[in-house]
């Protein structure tokens, strides 16, 4: 008779064989972030392009160039509706890929925006997004320096999509790799607003709530954090798949368990009950001007400050610990006192959110 | 939160589960059914068996919506999504599930127009903003759901919406309870009762399993407190020597139902002389269907559908896993083969089937919880 642990062992080392693309089509899953995306980008892209800078699988490659150590990271936005309470794919576009370069250690200089309208676009609309994409870009302290435009046919594309690319030179070298057990995770603030504010303004759901999309541009925080705390082990944000999806990826890339006390997660009481009628765990909704930070255990308390005194950080709140056993997994201590495994998100057809 | 996080306290959870423990008769082994998959995705996202002795096993039962759905239903509703002009309607839940060739998911990325809804109404609510197409919705559930679409199938009626149509894939749940407590290899202390189904039927309808067959029912409520306080209860009918149906939900569930609900119900439904579930097999007047009078709302009789009966995957153990028979992870395919990313059988796809409850949620022994919590 078969026990318990060995079929949870199996398991586990089912989990560790690389993720194969089977299907034939591509699903909305594939984009959703979770695992099916995972398995697309690995068994694909990956698998395709393989080098060393892209192997790391981060938010941005770094790259050397003669003296010159720079950051390189790109994103595409097709988020509808292109406005929504709080920001619009403009400031979103930018914020992104300012974000990610910060979160890399990186001090953002230069973007390039590629456009891809839709035929019968309304040129107001368009005007409203690249004047919010100009005012976040001046925000973020970074230039907007090259683009390109493409127009599809009516019904090729769904109004705008935009690409922007970012450069920026390293001031700190961040890595998972430094990451020990005994480290505190930390958040930068009330969590998955970005993602629960999309999807109520689809008005598909006929629910209705005070709230706005989170959407900043996280450089300065993340430079007064790093002046402050330069002990920090990696930073990054959490976007797509939410802060269960980072945790995931930190306990499998440092090999360590994160255990995350679930009644400190800070989660508006708008965004959480949202989430409770549809039946989502805000752990695995997406933000967009919030991120993870991993400090040792003794310097969370100065790195709280750091946070809390910054206008886009008053809500931070350690929600994790980094231990040794058991490897590659995060678990949950819930806030009735029990026990569970956070998973990383497979694949659900949520709308389009970035 | 207010009206949730008082039902997630630990401290009233850790006082109920030291209670809870002083009832357990020593050396006697409990074994309770919680119907509904709500419940399982309760007991698993809360790590609720951490307050439970070794002593008390919850299995997990057959009401969980998605999981009971044969595959030939699936592939019956994707023939119709297929056909030019549907909008095909669903709730999210069914899109991951396999029929016998791929899910709602797979045939939308090959050109099905297939929609998320949350609610039949949105479902009706699309088929008016677009007349030139033909709209059904597929229609899942136990009688939680089945008054929504009953409404549905109402208004449509009553407002002539001529392009909208339901599968109706309802089904009603004391005779899937009925099969289990006279399926032989199985051996129940109590139920859990379902919350929610109750909510429409009442707590009466479950008087037949106290009566007939000696089971005590606690009709549950969903946060695990409820769920918590419904073992407690089940373990003071036995510690007494009782065996009636009690009412733990009391703030939601009327002892009566709900009648309009049901009306609606009743008159737009009937029931099927036999329906298929998924691992359970056929059992006799299990499922509705929509009333001769309401036929222009029927995709049953609007649409050609293939009706094949296609065979459960041999490996897979979905039946015994409804029965409660197996614990997920004795199943012979679990958590290898049969993944949430990869689903074979339907209790991996939806969050409230037990195997993907365990599967995200539970996969780690109680040993290694105080293991690694310890340390």
């Amino acid at each position: 008779m078969i026990t318990e642990e060995q079929v949870l062992e199996r398991i586990r080392r089912a989990r560790e064989r690389r993720p194969r693309l089977r299907d034939e089509r591509i699903t909305l899953a594939h984009g959703a972030g979770g695992k099916a995306t995972q398995s697309l980008i690995e068994s694909t892209f990956l698998e395709a392009f393989r080098n060393p800078a892209l192997e790391r699988l981060a938010d941005g490659a770094v790259l050397e160039a003669d003296e010159a150590r720079l950051v390189l990271t790109t994103d595409g936005y097709v988020v509808s509706p292109l406005f929504f309470p709080g920001g619009d794919i403009g400031d979103l576009a930018v914020n992104g890929t300012v974000n990610d370069l910060a979160v890399m250690g990186a001090r953002p200089l230069y973007l390039s925006a590629a456009f891809i309208l839709e035929e019968g676009f309304p040129t107001d609309d368009l005007r409203r997004i690249v004047t919010s994409m100009a005012e976040a870009a001046a925000a973020a302290g970074v230039d907007i320096v090259t683009g390109d435009t493409k127009v599809v046919g009516r019904g090729k594309a769904d109004g705008c999509y935009i690409t922007t690319t970012g450069v920026g030179v390293v001031r700190h070298a961040l890595s998972v790799d430094r990451v020990e057990p005994g480290d505190a995770v930390l958040v930068s603030g009330p969590i998955a607003e970005h993602g629960v504010t999309v999807m109520l303004a689809r008005g598909e759901l006929d629910i209705e709530a005070d709230l706005t999309s989170d959407t900043a541009p996280l450089h300065d925080i993340v430079a007064a954090l790093l002046e402050a705390v330069p002990q920090t082990r990696m930073l990054r944000d959490a976007t797509r798949g939410g802060v269960a999806t980072v945790l995931n990826e930190i306990a499998k890339a440092s090999g360590t368990a994160v255990v995350v006390d679930e009644s400190a997660v800070p989660v508006r009481p708008q965004v959480g009950g949202a989430c409770e009628l549809l039946g989502i765990d805000p752990l695995y909704v997406a933000c967009e001007g919030r991120f993870l930070a991993v400090v040792p255990a003794e310097c969370a308390e100065a790195a709280l400050d750091v946070l809390r005194s910054h206008p886009l950080g008053a809500g931070a709140a350690r929600i994790a610990t980094v231990q040794d056993d058991p490897p590659g997994l995060v678990l949950g201590r819930t806030a009735f006192g029990g026990t569970r495994v956070i998973d990383t998100l497979v694949g659900d057809p949520l709308p389009r959110i970035c | 939160m207010r009206f949730v996080e008082e039902y997630r306290d630990a401290n009233r959870a850790r006082a109920l589960a030291e209670q809870i423990a002083a009832l357990c008769e020593p050396g006697r082994q409990y074994k309770f059914m919680e119907v509904c998959g709500g419940h399982t995705h309760t007991i698993y996202k809360h790590g609720l068996l951490d307050h439970l002795p070794e002593s008390v096993t919850l299995v997990h039962g057959p009401g969980c919506p998605v999981c009971v759905i044969p595959m030939g239903r699936v592939d019956d509703a994707i023939a119709i999504a297929r056909q030019p002009d549907v909008i095909m309607t669903s709730f999210g839940d069914m899109m991951r599930v396999p029929g016998g060739s791929g899910s709602f998911l797979d045939a939308k990325a090959a050109g099905a127009d297939i929609r998320m809804v949350y609610s039949p109404l949105d479902a009706l609510k699309i088929a008016r903003q677009n007349p030139d197409r033909r709209v059904v919705f597929m229609g899942i559930g136990f009688e939680t759901t089945a008054p929504s679409t009953a409404m549905t199938v109402l208004r449509a009626a009553a407002e002539g919406v001529r392009n909208f149509s339901v599968f109706c894939n309802h089904v009603t749940i004391l005779p899937a309870i009925k099969a289990i407590l006279d399926s032989p290899d199985l051996r129940l202390d109590g139920f859990l009762g379902p919350g929610h189904v109750s909510t429409v039927i009442g707590c009466r309808p479950y008087g037949f399993i106290a009566r007939d067959y000696h089971r005590p029912v606690v009709v549950s409520g969903f946060e695990p407190l409820d769920v918590l306080q419904s073992v407690h209860m089940l373990l003071t009918q036995l510690a007494q020597g009782r065996c009636e149906v009690e009412n733990q939900y009391t703030r939601v569930v009327p002892w009566n139902g709900n009648p309009r609900a049901l009306e609606a119900i009743n008159r737009t439904m009937e029931l099927r002389p036999y329906f298929e579930w998924r691992g359970l097999g056929f059992i006799s007047h299990s499922a509705l269907r929509l009333r001769e009078e309401y036929a222009a709302f029927d995709a049953e009789r609007i649409f050609q559908i293939p009706g094949v009966r296609v065979a459960d995957p041999k490996a897979c153990q979905c039946g015994e896993v409804l029965k409660g028979v197996l614990k997920p992870w004795e199943c012979k395919v679990f958590g290898t083969a049969c993944t949430p990313e990869t689903p074979i059988g339907t209790c991996m796809v939806s969050s409230e089937g037990a195997c993907a409850a365990y599967y995200n949620f539970g996969r780690f022994t109680r040993r290694r919880t105080e293991e690694v919590t310890r340390a």
